[in-house]
């Protein structure tokens, strides 16, 4: 199992080689064998006698990640799709690109996709699991970008990006939950442990970021809006990643962790109300768009919350006709978007109002078109399979119970949003297809002479609408092989639901029959209506939010980092003094540390005070000192005194160092002086005066009580008696700050010798080094 | 005289940190000269003052003054001198290349 799903990266690893030679042969010929070779594996399992299978290998055992797949009816439903229509996608692209494009990038981009989703719906690792979710969404923003020199494919891939990326972090949030709370890593295991996870105090939060996570990557309501733009990409592309696999990820998700949560009030609430919401949502706005690939993108927003809404009812009957459309929607789909790029690459434009009346040029095209869009309206007839889960989901929508409160409500306006849903889901049916293939015919507006396309581009969406109509025809066939086992891996237990056509008399079958009347009647009436869209929604949408937002987002950031990056060197220090200031004080005073408290001083002297009231008043000096020398002198005498109190101190050889130091320091100002203008009144607000002053004298208080407290608070002897004791014996010298100095610490003086010689060396070369010297 | 002396370093500090945020470069380098004078009389006092004889053994003396922060200090002394030094040259340096020792006109150019 594990080189079924490696085997599209291996091969995207190869095709940069391959596509060398797509002067003679068309890159995607070499590579098509791969996902049909994945196709016949899968497909060996499928049957009336599956039994899931599992694989494991090691990863990182530490961090108990490991790769671990497992294969049961739901995965196998998924891995079939995406290997299938995959094979199918790489086909139709071999007709739908041509060897001028960058064939190479395409098809690494397309397989390493493949490989995504295929590691997404088989592993059993949640970790595993996401790494292939992101996984999707970076293959998917590189093809959404394929042709990067366009703006709005840029556009659109960014957009895509920030979305499901956003969406892929929060289910990374919600996977980590549910692993503290269950202790494993394993999707299998959680699934038992489910009772754990509901009492769980963290549900809310577990449940706020898988719904994000799902929301975001099936383009749910409100995040929808990535979908449409995504349109911009190759439609090959379109019709695989955003109709039949990418985009049931989330659905993927739901289903997956059905078993636990089914039944959860709070599931059922905000995974019907969303679903619902954007099933009637997507297909109002839908029947706005004038561009063939819109249409179909707000069709399969709609069409995918409609499965989300089921997946949320949590009934069997709903978990079954869930995974029915799942298998329905990606057939229909797949084979649309394929039409839809055919009457493009014919005609030169998709845009339905300059489209019309190409019944006669592209009959073939066309037919396989009205299959696809009536099963997509759900027109009761037997041989088409979006009406058999429609009108399943129908029923589904009449069996909910509520759990009281706003769910009761929710059981009421479900059906009710379901049939109007469906209404408008029948009216852009029908209006992509008459608009598209009957009609006038206009000449004028369609930019190339239309003709049907080569035959081989046709086969592939052809493929897909017998797929269609074998669905239809016979529906025991795969509902024995494969729906009933991806539905009982959902629901947890065995299913025994049959599919039939006729269902009697019931309350769906009068639901789907009002859907076709009120359809058709809107349908044909529509330009009377349509002028409503004007006024809602208007000029209203969730773009211009988000584009509101990602703007206000930069300019935002760019205004605060502005305001305190502004090159000024005064400013960086007095924001980092004020924040040693701040966070110290609270330090101090949260803790308590700050100790008044006068014990073991040295007795005062007259002479140290002197000295002390120098110092200060020197100190003072060198703020007011606009003349040069006097600055130095000033300077100098701090130091000279600071030499004075180590003399005091009983520490001759820092007084020693303090006044040769200080001398040279003097001397050193002095020759650098002599080079620097004066000092010269320096021009300062009363503003930054003051709060220079507040900084400074604020750090000074701070460091005194520091200080003084540090000192009233010692807890242990100092170790000095040892390096007494010790310096002649162990040091063989008398002076023991000496001894110190190049024996029981001799490290320190090497690399302080390290230091001076450094600075010096650094010295010479600002005086000596002057490169732009040249240049002047 | 240890509260004296904690109070003469902090005065150093708040004075040395006012140099710090002043404009001319020159006043900035007497700002760290300040501040590190008032760390070394820091050390010294938290070490307790005048406990004893210099820490150069003699018979008979049984009380000394702590060598260690002692040496610590000469280590801090002789690399503030070299950190002055070099700021010193450096300031020199960026006064002839850029002909001003304001620091808030000193704000790269236009490739940083």
């Amino acid at each position: 199992m594990i080189f079924a799903i490696f085997a599209p990266l291996i091969i995207a690893i190869l095709i940069p080689f391959l596509s060398r030679w797509k002067e003679k042969v068309h890159t995607g010929w070499l590579i098509l064998p791969v996902p049909v070779a994945v196709f016949i594996y899968f497909v060996q399992f499928a049957g009336p006698n599956f039994e899931p299978q599992a694989y494991s290998v090691d990863w990182i055992p530490s961090l108990d990640i490991s790769l671990s797949f497992y294969l049961d009816g739901l995965s196998l439903l998924f891995a079939l799709l995406i290997s299938g229509i995959g094979a199918l996608v790489v086909f139709y692209s071999i007709y739908y690109l041509n060897n001028k494009e960058q064939l190479g990038h395409f098809y690494t981009y397309l397989y390493i996709f493949m490989f995504a989703m295929l590691g997404v719906v088989l592993s059993d690792n949640v970790f595993v699991l996401y790494t292939f979710w992101e996984f999707t969404s970076i293959s998917s923003f590189l093809l959404i970008g394929y042709w990067h020199h366009r703006q709005k494919s840029r556009y659109g891939a960014l957009k895509s990006m920030l979305i499901t990326v956003f969406g892929g972090l929060s289910l990374l949030g919600g996977l980590i939950l549910l692993t503290i709370v269950t202790g494993t890593t394993s999707i299998r295991e959680m699934v038992s442990q489910s009772d754990v996870i509901l009492e769980s105090s963290y549900l809310p939060l577990i449940l706020t970021f898988l719904l994000l996570g799902a929301f975001t990557k099936s383009a749910q309501f409100p995040f929808h809006i990535w979908l449409p733009d995504a349109m911009e990409a190759p439609t090959p592309v379109s019709a695989y990643l955003h109709s039949a696999t990418m985009v049931k990820a989330g659905i993927y998700l739901m289903a997956r962790f059905s078993p636990i949560f089914a039944g959860e009030p709070n599931f059922f609430i905000f995974l019907s109300l969303f679903g619902i919401v954007t099933l009637a949502w997507g297909s109002f706005m839908a029947v706005r768009q004038t561009d063939l690939k819109g249409i179909l993108a707000y069709s399969t927003i709609s069409q995918l919350g409609m499965i989300m809404a089921m997946l949320g009812f949590g009934t069997e009957i709903a978990l079954f006709a869930a995974v029915f459309h799942i298998l329905n929607h990606a057939t229909f789909k797949g084979s649309l978007f394929m039409v839809a790029g055919i009457v493009d690459h014919e005609t030169g434009t998709r845009d339905i109002r300059n489209l019309g009346g190409l019944m006669t040029f592209m009959p073939i095209s066309a037919t396989l078109a009205l299959f696809g869009t009536f099963s997509m309206a759900g027109v009761p007839l037997p041989f088409l399979n979006g009406f058999f889960s429609k009108e399943m989901f129908f029923e589904a929508t009449l069996a909910n119970a509520g759990y009281g409160g706003f769910s009761d409500f929710l059981v009421i306006l479900i059906p009710i949003l379901a049939v109007v849903g469906s209404i408008f889901t029948f009216v852009y049916s029908m209006y992509l297809f008459f608009g598209t293939f009957r009609g006038e015919y206009q000449k004028e507006k369609v930019p190339q002479e239309p003709h049907e396309a080569p035959k081989l581009m046709l086969l592939a969406p052809f493929i897909l609408v017998i797929g269609v109509i074998t669905i239809a025809l016979f529906p025991g066939f795969f509902n024995q092989g494969l729906i009933t086992h991806a539905a009982d891996a959902v629901t947890g237990a065995e299913n025994n639901r049959d599919i039939y056509f006729w269902h009697g008399l019931v309350p769906a079958f009068y639901m789907s029959i009002a859907v076709v009347v009120v359809g058709a009647l809107l349908y044909i009436f529509k330009p009377k209506w349509d002028g409503v869209y004007r006024v809602f929604p208007g000029t209203l949408s969730f773009n211009r939010v988000y584009d509101w937002g990602v703007e206000k987002l930069e300019t935002g950031s760019n205004a605060i980092t502005s305001r305190y990056m502004t090159g000024s060197l005064r400013l960086y220090m007095a924001l980092l003094l004020s924040a040693i200031f701040l966070i110290t004080t609270t330090v101090l005073i949260l803790t308590g540390g700050a100790n008044f408290e006068v014990n073991d001083v040295a007795p005062i002297t007259t002479v140290e005070v002197i000295v002390a009231i120098i110092m200060t008043v020197a100190a003072v000096a060198t703020i007011f000192t606009h003349n040069r020398i006097g600055m130095i002198l000033v300077v100098g005498v701090i130091g000279f005194g600071l030499a004075i109190l180590f003399v005091l101190y009983r520490a001759p050889d820092l007084a020693l160092t303090q006044l040769i130091v200080e001398t040279v320091t003097v001397t050193l100002f002095m020759l650098c002086f002599y080079h620097l203008p004066n000092l010269e009144k320096a021009k300062q607000s009363i503003t930054h005066k003051t709060i220079n002053i507040a900084i400074s004298s604020g750090v000074g208080l701070l460091m005194m009580v520091i200080g003084i407290s540090a000192y009233n608070s010692r807890s242990f002897d100092s170790i000095s008696d040892y390096f007494i004791e010790n310096s002649s014996e162990l040091g063989g010298g008398y002076n023991a700050v000496n001894v110190i100095l190049v024996d029981f610490r001799g490290i320190d003086t090497l690399f302080e010798v390290a230091v001076l010689f450094g600075a010096a060396l650094g010295i010479y070369a600002m005086i000596k080094l002057r490169r732009d010297k040249g240049a002047k | 005289m240890e509260i004296i002396m904690t109070v003469l370093a902090s005065i150093l500090f708040a004075i040395g940190v006012y140099n710090l945020l002043q404009k001319q470069l020159l006043r900035i380098v007497v700002g760290t000269v300040l501040v590190s004078h008032g760390a070394h009389l820091y050390l010294l006092t938290m070490s307790k003052l005048k406990r004893g004889a210099p820490p150069v053994l003699e018979d008979g003396v049984t009380q000394y003054a702590d060598p260690l922060p002692q040496a610590l200090i000469l280590t801090a002394i002789v690399i503030s001198f070299g950190v002055t030094s070099f700021l010193l040259v450096l300031a020199y340096r960026t006064y002839t290349l850029n002909k001003t020792d304001n620091m808030e006109e000193l704000r790269g150019n236009e490739h940083d």
